[in-house]
């Protein structure tokens, strides 16, 4: 009996991938050249698949505000903040966000996935009950745990689904409902004003996760409830610096009165070290663009219409509206690894999501679009995939080793 | 139990036979996130909150069954001792 006979079934699924010569989670990437090229296998390859929504990794004022900050202050800060201090770009940074979504406070985290676990386990205790969408991020899911709280579900974006659960619920105790801006895995957004409603209505708590929303959707880019109107009905929004913002680390804000407490019972945020200074400086620098244009938010919506109108009309399956998520189903597991593997041997890396990290066990390809990518680049993707419409049938031995050779 | 044999039959797909000491990941084949998803189907068919909190304490049908059972028993008592809400 080994520690690791439990994953017995995970490592078949591995080596059956690795059997037809590529690992799709194993992926590397010799060089990263902007935000929307890299070297993969020797060849170029156009990135389809970041979630570099704005395209600001490469941005100059932020890498420039990064150097500065790792000379000035050093590569990193060695603790947590509560142990071993504040520095002032942290506390800068989070006046910053909270100024941004028109909020009392804001936290910083050094992830987002610690920024869910950090403010729904700090949040929700024993004696509390959290109402989760079914296709919550694992982050949600590991928070809600972490807790100790009671967790329900409800279907996924369904306000009616959620009504009625809250209506069953006969003990006491806060409740606090977790939604997301916009799913990762669909790219669908969640219908805030209706899930603002219901949940006024139940005299509950409502938290928005608006990781891949934030610098996207709203007039100013502060995400979905921003864009559906009703920011004052949400108490805590959560949000990731590795999306939009271009660098790592995550925040949650809200009007709360007693907010800042959680920095004295969020496990998350004081058994951890703080983010590094070069990555505050970057994210304060790409929060100043943000706050300064829309200049990247047009482009991404010129490139997102562009691209799903062209991938549309070439007869894929997209699993939701116009959005920079673009979720392509495929039959089943097989398809989807063979379009995967013909689309980055023909340029174009996206990511492959199978079950059981896809909601309702479906088999696709996530892309995400960026305000990065030029016109030649869509052109090329599209390019890509009118090729892949016309292929899609079992992967031959001659795609498998083209794949696995180097150029 | 008859109940939730009937529910159950779709994600019997091997139909094997189901009994009380049925393990549902196991004998079913079937993913967490599935029973996480038959776990709603429930709920809504008896009108209870099942917490997904006592997922990790369900391993087989009769586990099942009795976790329901009592769910409907606490909706009935207006309480929630067994964790159901």
């Amino acid at each position: 009996m080994d520690l690791f006979d439990k994953f017995a079934a995970l490592a078949s699924a591995r080596d059956s991938l690795l059997e037809v010569g590529a690992n799709p989670f194993d992926v590397r990437m010799e060089q990263v050249r902007s935000a929307t090229e890299a070297v993969i296998g020797g060849r170029d390859v156009i990135l389809f698949g970041t979630n570099n929504y704005l395209g600001l990794t490469f941005d100059p004022d932020c890498i420039e505000a990064a150097r500065a900050a790792a000379t000035a202050e050093g590569t990193g800060t060695t603790g947590s903040r509560i142990a071993n201090g504040n520095y002032a770009a942290h506390q800068d940074l989070e006046a910053a966000i909270a100024g941004f979504l028109k909020c009392r406070s804001a936290m910083v985290f050094s992830t987002g996935y610690q920024a869910n676990l950090g403010t729904i386990a700090g949040l929700a205790g024993p004696d509390d009950i959290l109402l989760i969408d079914a296709d919550s991020h694992a982050s949600i899911y590991d928070g809600c745990r972490l807790s100790g709280a009671t967790i329900v579900r409800f279907r996924h974006n369904d306000p009616t689904d959620l009504d009625k659960r809250l209506g069953r619920l006969e003990s006491g105790g806060n409740v606090l409902v977790v939604v997301e801006g916009l799913y990762s895995m669909l790219g669908d957004c969640a219908p805030l004003a209706e899930f603002a409603e219901v949940k006024t209505r139940h005299g509950a708590y409502l938290m928005v996760d608006e990781a891949h929303s934030l610098g996207v959707y709203g007039e100013n880019g502060r995400g979905n409830a921003e864009d559906e109107g009703v920011e004052d009905a949400v108490d805590f929004v959560v949000g990731t610096f590795s999306k939009s913002l271009g660098a790592i680390g995550g925040f949650a804000a809200s009007n709360h009165p007693e907010f800042e407490l959680l920095r004295l019972a969020s496990r998350p945020y004081m058994f951890t070290a703080s983010p590094s200074p070069s990555n505050v400086a970057s994210v304060k620098a790409a929060l100043d663009l943000i706050k300064a244009s829309d200049v990247h938010r047009k482009t991404l919506w010129r490139n997102v219409r562009a691209l799903h109108e062209g991938i549309s009309e070439l007869g894929f399956n997209i699993c939701a509206g116009l959005g920079p998520i673009i979720a392509i189903r495929f039959d089943d597991t097989e398809q989807a690894f063979g379009a995967w593997r013909r689309l980055l041997d023909g340029g174009v890396y996206t990511n492959l999501a199978i079950p059981p990290g896809t909601p309702n066990g479906i088999s696709m390809l996530r892309c995400s679009v960026s305000a990065a990518h030029t016109e030649a680049q869509v052109e090329a993707i599209i390019g890509a995939f009118r090729r892949l419409a016309g292929n899609l049938g079992p992967e031959t031995t001659e795609t498998a080793e083209a794949t696995s050779a180097p150029a | 139990m008859g109940d939730i044999f009937d529910l159950l039959t779709p994600f019997n797909t091997q139909a094997i036979e189901l009994t009380a000491a049925t393990d549902i990941n196991a004998d079913l084949d079937v993913d967490s996130v599935i029973i996480l998803d038959f776990l709603m189907t429930l709920e809504d068919k008896y009108y209870i909150s099942i917490p997904i909190n006592l997922v990790s304490d369900v391993r087989t049908v009769g586990e099942l069954a009795a976790t329901v059972e009592q769910a409907i028993s606490d909706r009935a008592n207006g309480g929630s001792a067994s964790g159901s809400v």
